[in-house]
């Protein structure tokens, strides 16, 4: 073992200064790196502006979106008239539609004399028609006294109470409006016009831009509410997809396997013209909010996209090696040729043949087809040239000795070699294409990427979104596998 | 003349000959099995798009010759923003429109000017990616991380990050932030940190080991066992990722441009769609050129780096 004592040391340095002298650059280089990242770090911050985009973003927008991937809400509108009387009304497009009979909402009724005022003529504002908004404009209101009301007894609504979390609740009644939650109480009287003016300070978790205006209540996971002048948006919020078997209009909506199995195989027709089960499928591939047949759909052309796309580009590539392998044809311009010829495919980039295919063919898998075939002859081509360089001459040499036809000599003396590289280089770029297909369908290609992009635009169908990445994920994952489990049986076998 | 053969060998022959028809039987299932799927797959493909590929093909050349310029000077002049001698209002001749002038009389052309954000972008990325994702790799490797309570969840969480569509992260952060490069941003480096955070946790267990348990024997802590044991060894193979990362994210960061994280990528597809010859093939050529010299740049730096181990196919 070499130890040097203190003087040997010193001495080494005296005849030898280069040796032990640190070389500035090996001393200095991390620090220079990390200095040099951290200037371009802050140079990025001021060039996109970033600390100004991030003090501007409304974060709570971002975590709603976030929460929305995994719950739905039922959005119920409680409406208070000026005469006291209320009406608690579900939206109408919604697709979770109205909740027959929710458990964490209590209504009570009562029958009510009204006076409904005559139609306005035709040619007023609209605002005289918002009766159930509770709004009218100053104006408008002689106009309303002019025509006799009519009187009649209706059954309305005189309490309504939403149950949020325990200890958090909303309570509805014609003149006031209370919000309980963590032992702090708010209440907002009615009746006193379009302006709300809550009684005493808002708590923490009640938000109004300025005073008069509508107040925001929230509820933290299990939603929200807006107070307006007369009438109260509630969003109530629930975990889960309700409606992702089936839709709430269909007849198997909210009853549990058993039952549903139950009224497959022994009750009566729901349709006359089909039998329970086609009902039970139909309803669910045709989901009007899910909408699995068509996600589905969609999700098999990305993956048509990606295997014809591959396979093709492979055939392709195939004979176009062997011409730009300089082993294998022995004449330089066709190598070159070849050669840039690929590496032309492969630079002008998945993206411009993407675009480029969608304007020609119109969007649809053909398009994503036809991209991913000419990106990737070029990749392709390339790297089954680059095995052909590398193969072992010999069996050549012994085949073309004893007077092998030329095709023969390939067969047997090149292709054996080959041909499991070949192919576990096609299985990884099925693999790898089958997750770009994704993203050149949202530019236009077609295929899940399309219609996921389409949802995103809506900023709406987050519940949909998560859905569909869940699909893409695990078709990914599935296709992960079966490539890794060719690949490797494929190379263990050219190993042996 | 046929060799009469011993009983033996006939026995052989007879199962060679029984294998060889199951190995015949097989191929020939495999490569129908293949031609059955093709057919269906072009069948299914011709019937779910837009246009079908027959009646679209006519038009894709018409489109092909809408693309050639009237000039082809056009095309630097849509390039350097210079003013067209067809400018007839249009918005297909307005090449000046968009220049970014930087002082009176001194410019820089839109399509250089985008194109220059969209390499920034991809740099950015890939800078965060390998510096968030060299942290997460020393956490997941199983050498310097003994712990499993630690390893799992960051293999993990690599994992997730790699297998969300960038699609996906790019439209959520479209979804509430004022337009900007954000979006792009953040989903090209969340798909960097899951890819290159397990290519660099794969380099770390292959590392040598000697130099850490040294640092261990002499009472190295964790920090000082990472910087002075581990990485001089895995440094170069991290910058040649790095390097290689950035090529695909010049890409990516270009394709996500396209859907609308804005770029050259987004140029691109509006002059595509729009049937602007000139300026779509300015930026295709800007597009080619640049993607070559960075492939070209980095695979130079790469070889000096590493020598030729560093060029096989990465994920």
């Amino acid at each position: 073992m070499l130890a040097l004592t203190a003087d040997q040391y010193a001495d080494i340095a005296a005849r030898h200064p280069d040796v032990v002298r640190s070389q500035f650059w090996t001393v200095w280089r991390v620090p220079a790196l990390a200095a040099a990242t951290v200037v371009y770090l802050m140079f990025c911050w001021w060039v996109f502006g970033i600390g100004q985009v991030l003090a501007n973003t409304n974060w709570q927008i971002a975590g709603s979106y976030l929460v929305q991937w995994v719950t739905y809400e039922y959005r119920p509108t409680i409406s208070i008239d000026r005469d006291g009387a209320m009406a608690v009304t579900f939206p109408r497009f919604d697709p979770i539609g109205p909740n027959p009979k929710p458990d964490w909402m209590t209504v009570e009724r009562a029958p009510m004399e009204r006076r409904i005022a005559a139609p306005k003529p035709t040619g007023a504002t609209a605002g005289g028609f918002m009766a159930g908004g509770g709004f009218m404009a100053p104006d408008a209101a002689p106009a309303v006294s002019a025509t006799p009301p009519t009187v009649r007894i209706e059954e309305v609504v005189k309490r309504a109470e939403v149950r949020f979390s325990a200890g958090a609740r909303l309570v509805a009644t014609p003149d006031r409006i209370v919000v309980e939650k963590g032992g702090e109480t708010l209440v907002v009287p009615l009746g006193t016009g379009a302006d709300v003016q809550a009684t005493g300070p808002l708590p923490a978790w009640a938000a109004q831009k300025r005073a008069g205006d509508r107040i925001i209540v929230t509820f933290g996971l299990s939603g929200w509410a807006q107070i307006d002048g007369g009438s109260v948006a509630v969003h109530r919020r629930f975990p889960g997809w309700v409606n992702f078997v089936f839709d709430t209009n269909s007849a198997f909506f909210g009853k549990s396997a058993g039952e549903i199995l139950h009224l497959i195989a022994a009750e009566p027709r729901l349709d006359l013209a089909r039998s329970n089960l086609a009902v039970a499928v139909d309803d669910f591939l045709y989901n009007p909010s899910w909408q699995h047949l068509d996600v589905w759909t969609k999700l098999l052309e990305t993956v048509v996209m990606a295997f014809i796309g591959t396979l093709f580009a492979a055939i392709v590539a195939f004979p176009l090696s062997f011409i730009a392998a300089r082993n294998i044809t022995v004449n330089w311009l066709a190598n070159q040729t070849a050669k840039r010829f690929f590496d032309f495919l492969r630079s002008v980039d998945m993206l411009i043949w993407a675009l480029f295919f969608t304007r020609a063919f119109g969007p649809g898998p053909i398009s994503g087809m036809a991209a991913i075939f000419f990106t990737d002859t070029g990749s392709l081509g390339k790297l089954f040239s680059e095995a052909l360089e590398n193969i072992d001459g010999k069996p050549r040499d012994g085949l073309t000795s004893v007077g092998a036809a030329p095709i023969a000599v390939q067969r047997f003396g090149v292709l054996p070699q080959v041909l499991p590289v070949f192919v576990s280089q096609t299985l990884y770029f099925w693999e790898s294409n089958t997750r770009s297909a994704t993203i050149i369908g949202a530019m236009g290609a077609g295929g899940i990427g399309l219609k996921l992009w389409e949802a995103m635009r809506t900023h709406t169908n987050w519940p949909n979104i998560f859905y569909m990445v869940i699909l893409i994920i695990g078709t990914v994952f599935i296709f992960d596998t079966i490539s890794n489990a060719l690949r490797s049986r494929l190379t263990g076998r050219a190993q042996s | 003349m046929p060799t009469r053969l011993s009983d033996r060998a006939a026995l052989i022959e007879r199962h060679w000959q029984a294998q060889a028809r199951v190995r015949r039987l097989y191929t020939v299932l495999g490569v129908g099995g293949l031609i059955v799927a093709v057919a269906l797959s072009l069948w299914f493909a011709n019937e779910a798009n837009a246009g079908k590929f027959f009646d679209r093909l006519p038009h894709f050349l018409d489109f092909t010759g809408d693309l050639v310029p009237r000039d082809w000077l056009e095309v630097g002049r849509a390039m350097f923003d210079l003013p067209s001698p067809y400018d007839d209002g249009s918005l297909r001749y307005n090449y000046p429109e968009g220049r970014a002038y930087l002082m009176a009389g001194l410019y820089i052309p839109e399509y250089i000017d985008q194109m220059a954000i969209t390499l920034n972008i991809a740099l950015l990325s890939t800078v965060l990616g390998t510096l968030i994702g060299g942290l997460l790799s020393f956490l997941a490797a199983r050498n310097m991380m003994p712990n499993r309570l630690v390893r799992w969840p960051a293999r993990r969480f690599m994992e997730i990050l790699r297998a969300f569509p960038d699609v996906v992260v790019a439209g959520f952060f479209l979804s509430f932030l004022t337009v900007g490069p954000i979006p792009a941003i953040a989903a090209v480096t969340i798909h960097t940190i899951g890819a290159l955070g397990k290519l660099f946790f794969e380099v770390i267990e292959n590392a040598d080991m000697k130099p850490e348990e040294g640092l261990r024997a002499v009472g190295g802590n964790w920090i000082e066992r990472v910087r002075f044991a581990m990485l001089p060894q895995v440094l170069p193979n991290f910058a040649s990722y790095f390097l290689l990362r950035l090529e695909i994210n010049v890409r990516a960061s270009t394709i996500i441009g396209a859907v609308g994280g804005g770029g050259i990528g987004e140029l691109l597809r509006l002059s595509i769609s729009q049937n602007h010859g000139a300026k779509t093939i300015a930026i295709v050529i800007l597009l080619f050129g640049t993607i070559v010299a960075v492939d070209q740049f980095s695979a130079w730096l790469r070889r000096g780096l590493v020598g030729r181990d560093a060029f096989l196919p990465a994920a």
